[in-house]
């Protein structure tokens, strides 16, 4: 190929990966979800020697997060709680359901 | 203390040694049995991190092979950093120069997976190029550009299905491995690291980005080794990836 339509061919498939990003950017988005993992299964891959995997103690922790879809997390559905008070995800840590 | 660290090194990794004289527990009594506790977690607290780092190879191999095997690197390789979460990473060459290991010929390259994986993991933070800024260049000087790639990038290649063979034995309902090389590039476009299978082009494209060559010539060398390369794939996989963190002309660092 000549150095021109190698330059054409660049643009081109520079151009194409550009336009693939619109449209599929935010489809397997993730969010970390607090206040909605059962105990014991909150997230984090790290390995040995983290201490964050798996270590919520109890149900919806409220400073324990999953990963969840983008977008999903506020409309998990969760049972209220003993009090009657709804129960709701938050990107932002919680204070509710701390470990006593 | 009346034991030098060098003894008690020794016998903390060795059950065959005494315990090392002139150990006492704080109220002037002999702490034999002590030490004996003591020698005995570490080499448990070490065989567990090893398990959590490389779960698909204590599943391959099964937890008794497994325990034995990391008794044997643990006392070979203890760990030299108290940061657990860099033990091991001298594991994926321990398993190849395992001689009883050899009929399992893909276990060292899904070891190197494995590692792969937690290093990019605990890898730098990186911020992205934004997603016009390619587009900003002029496009005929496009092939001249050098991308600066994300620390927490890693492409693992293998003579092995080693992407399928991790799958199979750590991700429930996932099919058997077919056999075939494969390369894995693992991305992290968030939180967690993401493998994606590439073709053996892909992966010379990439190596050379890793080298600094420029788009056309990585383009060039990919095309090389594998005649159905195509740029746009490789270079989307990148951006959406959020793997390309800075982009540069002329050799500049």
């Amino acid at each position: 190929m000549s150095k021109m339509m190698k330059t054409v061919a660049i643009a081109g498939a520079v151009t194409a990966a550009i336009a693939a990003q619109t449209t599929g950017a935010t489809a397997g988005s993730k969010e970390k979800c607090y206040g909605v993992s059962l105990a014991g299964e909150n997230g984090c891959a790290a390995g040995a020697g983290t201490t964050c995997a798996g270590t919520s103690t109890v149900d919806y922790q409220g400073n324990a997060w999953t990963l969840v879809d983008a977008g999903t997390c506020a409309e998990i559905e969760l049972p209220a709680m003993a009090d009657g008070t709804e129960r709701k995800g938050s990107l932002e840590e919680l204070d509710r359901d701390l470990p006593s | 203390m009346s034991v030098s660290q060098t003894a008690f090194h020794s016998a903390l990794l060795d059950a065959s040694q005494d315990v090392p004289g002139g150990l006492s527990d704080g109220l002037g009594q002999p702490a034999g049995s002590r030490f004996a506790v003591y020698r005995n977690n570490v080499a448990v607290s070490l065989t567990e991190a090893l398990e959590q780092s490389f779960p698909a190879i204590a599943k391959l191999l099964g937890p008794d092979n497994f325990k034995g095997l990391a008794g044997i690197f643990l006392r070979k390789h203890p760990p030299d950093t108290p940061i657990m979460m860099h033990y091991g990473a001298a594991f994926p060459d321990f398993l190849a120069g395992f001689e009883g290991l050899s009929h399992i010929g893909y276990l060292p390259d899904v070891a190197q997976l494995e590692q792969a994986l937690r290093t990019s993991y605990h890898a730098a933070d990186a911020d992205p190029i934004a997603a016009d800024a390619l587009q900003a260049v002029d496009p005929d000087r496009l092939g001249e550009l050098r991308f600066d790639l994300a620390p927490a990038l890693r492409l693992v290649r293998s003579p092995w299905p080693i992407h399928q063979i991790w799958a199979y034995n750590l991700e429930p309902g996932a099919p058997k491995p077919t056999g075939g090389a494969q390369n894995v590039l693992i991305l992290r476009p968030e939180f967690d690291p993401q493998m994606t299978p590439v073709s053996d082009g892909c992966a010379a494209f990439i190596t050379a980005l890793q080298r600094r060559t420029t788009l056309a010539e990585a383009n060039d060398l990919a095309v090389a080794e594998g005649g159905d390369f195509d740029l746009s794939h490789g270079l989307g996989l990148l951006l959406s990836g959020q793997a390309i963190t800075r982009i540069t002309f002329g050799d500049a660092p």
